[in-house]
């Protein structure tokens, strides 16, 4: 299985739920890797859902392993696409062209979830009404506070910041607008002190 | 510090105003314009606000809300309709009736439990009746940038048709006006059918109307956020009953047509309020005991806490019975 239990953290911390069908004129759906098992769950619970679905794809590190059973469940709309940032025109677009009624699915990462959210945000859905449920890889996506670079699918505390090198300290603290977590220079008291890095939630 | 400090005393604090006209809109309807006592601007407001208006009816001191419906960006004026309620508690009738130009009254700084949400890409109201009152102030607000908005009205003829001709005169591309005795109705389904992403809805009007629109919305797959509505109660007469009023250490009887909050202010004990309508949560107070049954009637409290027996809204909720309160 695919799911991980967050342990309770401070407020700021997204709180991800389960897909659940919702009624809707259009179902837009969006996964990467393991984050098809919810797709497959979600269309499952709903069959019918599916004739109405636009299923957008990240199958990142897992390749065929769900393409074709995501293929079976008859989205009416189906892409597969290399990364997020390539599906990223494709998800303007079909926003732009969204009518109220649209229901959001996010499925997957946190880094996927969160940017795909602020896209629908941006598009004017409230982030109350988008549904998400986190599924494989706890990886994050990082802010470093300092350069404001982002480095993608973190999983070690602390962690070099890809941009400028400081040594971060993974945070809880989310943005929702930058769809990324807070990291810290961990040793800027006592220079070169850095902590051996532990994976997350290990 | 001219900015509304709503905590300092029940009510928030009042503007005192002296009534500069008073315009009959039809049979029903009147409006009623305000400026300063002492001269000055008004506070500036956001469209859908009310305002709590003080009636000294004899010894009766009444304190109802109305919508302001005049231009948020007007400071010297604050302008109110007023529908005459013939049935009701005489809130109207004492405005209709017994005010007249030059008079003073006290109004309460403007309070907003009805906002534009300014993240919407489009805003799409629904009014009913005298429902129209805080669309004219949101209207208003959204002309002056440019924001974009739909008004689908419903009135019973059109000689009761509030504002309805000056709407459709100055904006014929944006208001739709329905008279139910032409058998003319908003089409709900088919009009939130294909609103563009981002659209917010709005609804004043009777209860039937505002229920109608959250549950066609909510069924169409909108989400409950982005769907907005506001309904001022009025308190409704009800039996005699007794309330125990233990930090203050006395014991009042709530009489057959006033309120609970009516009855706690009687006593000259100072009770928090804002609204007076039920929607505004401010005076939520603790139940210490009840024997008896509640009669809740405020959109405030959700239905485990309704259920719990430890909560009350004195503005429009009663008891049957005795209930000792921690006020």
């Amino acid at each position: 299985m695919s799911t991980f239990q967050f342990p309770e953290s401070i407020k700021s911390r997204p709180v991800y739920g389960t897909l659940e069908p919702r009624p809707g004129k259009f179902h837009l759906m969006i996964a990467d890797a393991e984050g098809a098992e919810a797709i497959l769950d979600l269309a499952a619970a709903d069959p019918a859902l599916m004739a109405k679905a636009h299923v957008i794809y990240i199958p990142k590190g897992t390749g065929d392993t769900f393409v074709s059973r995501l293929k079976a469940v008859a989205p009416a709309q189906f892409y597969v696409g290399p990364s997020y940032e390539a599906a990223v025109p494709r998800l303007r677009h079909v926003l732009e062209a969204a009518h109220m009624g649209l229901q959001v699915y996010l499925t997957g990462t946190e880094g996927l979830m969160g940017q795909a959210q602020n896209e629908a945000m941006q598009a004017g859905i409230p982030h109350t009404a988008i549904q998400t449920e986190h599924r494989g890889s706890v990886a994050r996506r990082m802010q470093c506070v300092h350069c404001k670079g982002i480095t993608e699918d973190v999983m070690h505390d602390p962690f070099q910041c890809a941009h400028c090198g400081l040594h971060l300290f993974v945070r809880d603290h989310y943005s929702r607008r930058l769809a990324a977590y807070q990291g810290v220079c961990i040793d800027a008291e006592d220079p070169g002190n850095v902590p051996d890095p532990v994976e997350l939630y290990s | 510090m001219s900015a509304a400090p709503q905590k300092t005393k029940p009510g928030g604090e009042q503007i005192a105003v002296t009534v500069s006209a008073i315009a009959p809109v039809n049979d029903l309807v009147t409006r009623f314009e305000f400026k300063r006592r002492d001269g000055g601007a008004f506070p500036p407001f956001s469209g859908g606000s009310h305002t709590v208006v003080e009636m000294k009816d004899g010894a009766l001191t009444r304190l109802n809300p109305y919508s302001l419906m005049s231009d948020p960006a007007d400071r010297t004026t604050y302008a109110i309709s007023v529908r005459r309620d013939d049935q009701g508690r005489g809130g109207s009738l004492f405005l209709h009736n017994r005010v007249a130009v030059g008079d003073a009254l006290n109004i309460s700084y403007p309070v907003n439990l009805f906002a534009l949400d300014l993240r919407a890409k489009k805003h799409l109201f629904f009014a009913g009746g005298i429902g129209i009152t805080p669309f004219l102030a949101m209207i208003a607000q959204l002309e002056r940038t440019n924001g974009n908005w739909e008004l689908h009205y419903a009135c019973r003829n059109e000689a009761l048709g509030s504002y309805a001709d000056q709407l459709l005169g100055k904006y014929p591309n944006n208001v739709h006006i329905y008279y139910d005795d032409q058998n003319q109705a908003i089409d709900l389904a088919d009009l939130l059918d294909g609103q563009r992403l981002g659209t917010h809805a709005y609804v004043c009007g009777p209860k039937g109307m505002i229920n109608w629109v959250h549950a066609t919305a909510s069924a169409a797959g909108w989400p409950d956020a982005q769907v907005h509505s506001e309904e001022f109660l009025a308190p409704q007469p009800g039996r005699e009953f007794q309330v125990r009023l233990c930090k203050s250490n006395k014991t009042i009887t709530v009489g057959e047509t006033e309120s609970l909050l009516e009855a706690i202010e009687r006593a000259g004990v100072q009770a928090p309020f804002l609204c007076r309508g039920g929607a505004c949560g401010q005076c939520e107070t603790d139940v210490l005991k009840a024997d008896g049954e509640f009669l809740h009637r405020d959109h405030w409290l959700d239905d485990a806490q309704h259920a719990s027996g430890t909560k009350i809204m004195p503005c429009v909720s009663r008891f049957l019975g005795s209930l000792d309160l921690d006020r």
